[in-house]
């Protein structure tokens, strides 16, 4: 397809401005202004709509496609999200700041305060911050709480590391390091979770904090969670929760209560927002009430008479980690999907999402190996190892379902795990939508053993083929030169 | 019993997808988690219909005063948005996609952030972008631990004069790294260039800067660029891109690192989010770039495509030793940026550029011909100026905003000494009347007595 810079005319508009009723200001000196106009497409509204209409044609979604990718909790989105999200689209967030201002605020001020109150009640945390602006941010922010805390007791040079599994995000380990910190790194047992003995080992009172994910993102509750954070905590490490499969356990397990001591939700996974093709999503973080000292500002606090005011000065904040109060407009999506699941709705989430990752594990287990084969919650983990006897890849795999209209699930994540194939259905498919599927992924293991050429031809039915990865990192050609 | 049209199984499917696991209730999956760890409460009220939840959403909408009429920027600015960017950025496809991990059923995405890419460069007279950062403060700081890299130097220097709020987010990222970080008070509402001439030697990383500036002054840097790349440090500019219709580019001016947010193409004010943050450089700096590129390449027909591309740079294969820890970009806010920048087109943005500057000089004049108004700036601005009132600018807000204007951001709070200063935003949305009522109404607000 051309690029919308290759359907250009020169003179062509897309949209006509408003009209100037002002006099026509005196001209910038040249120095300060650009030689040429910056290189913009020139199209009529026409082109610019179907070239975009066809861009999108070239994707699979949600709304077009089953997408089990692990650990990335596709859901449906629903549509009412949106709307609802469109009602505050033109409250400028300086208002808030503007002396006299949090009174004009207090619907979106109290739309923030009252997410925070139902992600402190699910979580089991006292606090929420909804500043950062993704599960990422979320978990840099709350490392940077954990590393305030133990400034404030006088141990910052005392605590040098933070200890990840090796099943852990890559984002846990990248954003200690912005924290300053160095990271040590547990191994996973046979039992599926991080070796406790070997946990053991490396807690010394030098470890600042210990980060999970549990489920880990092999799908597993560890049951050994309050051991571990008792272990932690008597080292006066912290706990931090990676909520990126919260999906699971709503209702049914508070890390608050299992001794988590600050946690990140990814809004765009558990709580139905959308991911917009990689963004933007939203990572209120939550803590226990020794690290509210710590958040970042401004902090929504509700005075006496119940109106809500900012608090902006607080010295032991570690600042800002974003301009304003988030990305407001994905929390407005998240807050509407709370309350109009509510308690029941939520617990209903989380238990048809464990029994839709446990059916596809037991209907798949006969054909692709199962590293770990015990009770999974929200996703599974397969390994293309049977399969590898034959030639045949996870990535192959991965392309053949693409030809069959489904997007792949996650591959070669959790690197522990040699050949992922990291299956998460979510709780919004149906059964009938997770057979076809089953069938379809029955139909690669066979295609395996018998034509294992045809499952690296695949894809062969979308505008494009497999690329040439290589020469993309070597050519570097990241933009349009012209 | 099911309620719940999003989760859609039937108990008969519940009965038989629990037989095929072999178990005897969804209860029993949950096994796992020891029972006195088991959640004792869960306090969430009751659901609710789609109708319901809309109108307490509508509610909580309606508890926000309506109307105002903005001149205030800051960061977030009050801009034309055309129907087609709501529309085409609301197609399913594009907004319930994930990351393009899977790059031949993600041609739509991929294509979309090359030619987004694209823009950026062009924008920024910049050689490459990534595919958008989270919003324009957090991408100042990605900027400056990009320079921290690429430099291997500890020491930021920080002009005063960029964005309180950016400034704050550059000192929370770095306040662990062991990095200096020493700030320039401005002068005359621009960077103090003596005093950054004695502070720059071989242990500076780079100098941030940002333009226009945060009291709106327009300054050409490309004298300062040679003074920092003089002693080996880099220029790291934040920019807005509407401006950069007119103004002289980041690449033209010498800078290293371009950053800035694009809330102001296309995306709703939405209370401070979602934006998007973006990030242009040199071509030679593009492997310590942190986040998401995206490569052109080819196929085995021959046939273009697109990827992510680089991918030993991010956290999911470097872990800790990654150029950022940023997982996800702005994907669908980008997305926006590029169809508003595609719709307004290479001379429309030159008009409104234009536009924005013809109605704030307008707005300037008018301001400044009110007894005991100064305007401060000596330099040139674009749609946002300061001036100087005769009375403490927070009060003359507070007054104004109950009249349903908001006039502007007062610098006192960011600034010592600032209290009677008020920075003064107007975009091409603003007409000359309700300029003109903004005049009129500062004008008695000055002259008005309070009891």
């Amino acid at each position: 397809m051309q690029l919308i810079y290759e359907q250009s005319t020169p003179g062509r508009r897309g949209v006509k401005l408003p009209a100037s009723d002002v006099p026509g200001a005196s001209p910038l000196p040249e120095s300060l202004l650009r030689a040429e106009r910056a290189g913009l497409a020139e199209v009529s509204e026409l082109d610019l709509v179907r070239h975009f209409t066809n861009l999108s044609r070239r994707n699979f979604s949600v709304d077009t496609n089953f997408y089990p990718l692990g650990s990335c909790t596709m859901k449906y989105n629903a549509k009412v999200l949106e709307n609802a999200a469109a009602l505050f689209a033109p409250f400028h967030p300086m208002t808030a700041l503007l002396p006299g201002g949090v009174e004009l605020c207090q619907g979106t001020l109290g739309l923030l305060y009252d997410l925070g109150q139902l992600l402190a009640d699910i979580t089991g945390m006292d606090e929420v911050t909804t500043q950062p602006l993704a599960g990422a941010h979320g978990e840099m922010t709350g490392i940077m709480l954990i590393a305030a805390y133990h400034a404030s007791r006088g141990n910052r040079d005392k605590k040098k590391y933070v200890v990840v599994p090796d099943s852990s995000h890559g984002t846990n380990p990248a954003s200690a390091a912005i924290a300053g910190y160095e990271i040590i790194t547990v191994p996973t047992a046979p039992y599926g979770d991080m070796d406790l003995e070997l946990f053991k080992k490396a807690m010394t009172d030098e470890v600042a904090a210990v980060m999970m994910t549990c489920p880990n993102t092999l799908g597993l509750f560890n049951p050994h969670i309050k051991e571990i954070s008792d272990i932690a905590h008597s080292h006066d490490a912290l706990m931090y929760y990676d909520g990126a499969n919260l999906n699971a356990i709503m209702g049914k397990v508070k890390p608050g209560d299992v001794g988590f001591d600050v946690i990140h939700v990814n809004l765009h996974k558990t709580f139905g927002t959308p991911h917009g093709g990689g963004g933007p999503g939203s990572g209120p973080v939550g803590v226990k009430n020794a690290l509210i000292p710590f958040l970042p500002q401004p902090r929504i606090v509700m005075d006496d008479e119940g109106i809500l005011q900012l608090e902006t000065a607080n010295p032991g904040t570690i600042g800002r980690t974003a301009n304003f109060f988030g990305n407001f407009g994905v929390m407005a999506k998240a807050y509407a999907y709370i309350i109009m699941l509510g308690r029941e709705g939520l617990i209903r989430v989380s238990e048809q999402a464990v029994l839709n990752a446990n059916y596809i594990k037991e209907r798949l287990k006969p054909y692709y190996d199962l590293p770990y084969d015990m009770t999974c919650m929200h996703e599974c983990v397969f390994s293309a190892s049977k399969q590898l006897a034959h030639g045949v890849h996870a990535i192959d795999i991965a392309k053949f379902l693409i030809d069959r209209g489904y997007h792949p699930p996650t591959v070669y994540f959790p690197m522990i795990v040699k050949e992922a194939i990291m299956i998460e259905p979510t709780e919004t498919e149906s059964k009938a939508t997770m057979d076809a599927f089953i069938e379809v992924m029955i139909e690669a293991a066979q295609a395996a053993e018998q034509n294992p050429q045809a499952l690296h031809d695949a894809p062969l039915t979308m505008p494009i083929s497999r690329l040439d990865e290589t020469k993309a990192a070597r050519e570097q050609k990241v933009c349009c030169v012209g | 019993m099911n309620d719940s049209h999003y989760c859609p199984h039937t108990p008969e499917e519940i009965a038989q997808m629990l037989s095929t696991i072999g178990v005897a209730s969804v209860e029993e999956l949950f096994a796992p988690i020891p029972a006195e760890l088991r959640a004792k409460t869960f306090n969430l009220p009751a659901g609710m219909s789609e109708f319901e939840t809309f109108g307490r959403m509508q509610q909580l909408a309606g508890d926000n005063t309506p109307g105002m009429v903005n001149f205030i920027g800051g960061g977030f600015y009050d801009h034309i948005i055309p129907a087609v960017v709501d529309h085409l950025s609301n197609r399913a496809e594009f907004y319930t996609a994930y990351t393009p991990y899977q790059p031949e059923c993600s041609q739509g995405t991929l294509q979309a952030l090359f030619e987004y890419q694209t823009a950026i460069c062009r924008l920024t007279g910049l050689d490459v972008s990534n595919a958008s950062l989270y919003d324009g403060g957090t991408a100042c700081a990605e900027a400056a631990m990009m320079a921290l890299r690429i430099t291997g130097r500890n020491k930021i220097v920080i002009d005063g004069s960029v964005s309180p709020f950016s400034r704050q987010v550059v000192k929370t990222y770095l306040f662990n790294l062991d990095v200096e970080i020493i700030e320039i008070e401005p002068l005359d509402g621009l960077l103090n260039r003596t005093e950054l001439a004695s502070l720059l030697d071989d242990s500076v990383a780079a100098l941030l800067v940002q333009n226009p500036n945060f009291f709106g002054s327009i300054e050409d840097f490309t004298a300062v660029a040679e003074q920092v790349h003089g002693v080996g440090a880099l220029l790291i500019g934040s920019v807005y891109p509407i401006a950069l219709g007119i103004l002289k580019t980041p690449g033209e001016t010498g800078i290293d690192i371009a950053v800035g947010d694009g809330q102001c193409l296309g995306n709703p004010l939405s209370f401070g989010g979602p934006s998007f943050g973006f990030i242009a450089a040199k071509k030679t700096f593009i492997r310590n770039m942190p986040g998401r590129i995206v490569g052109e390449t080819v196929d085995k027909n021959g046939t273009r495509g697109y990827v992510l591309t680089l991918q030993a740079r991010e956290q999911h294969i470097k872990r800790h030793k990654a150029t950022s820890n940023i997982c996800s970009n702005q994907g669908l806010c980008a997305l926006r940026g590029l169809i508003f920048l595609s719709a307004i087109g290479k001379e429309g943005l030159a008009d409104l550029a234009r536009l924005n500057r013809d109605k704030a000089e307008y707005a300037k004049e008018r301001l400044a011909a009110i007894a005991g108004v100064t305007v401060l700036q000596v330099a040139p601005t674009f749609n946002e100026f300061t001036i100087s009132l005769p009375k403490d600018a927070a009060e003359v807000v507070a007054e104004l905003l109950k009249t349903g204007i908001a006039a502007g951001v007062p610098l006192g709070q960011y600034y010592l000494g600032s209290e009677n200063c008020l920075v003064v935003t107007v975009t091409e949305k603003r007409s000359k009347m309700e300029i003109d009522k903004f005049v009129d109404a500062l004008q008695s607000e000055l002259t008005a007595i309070h009891f």
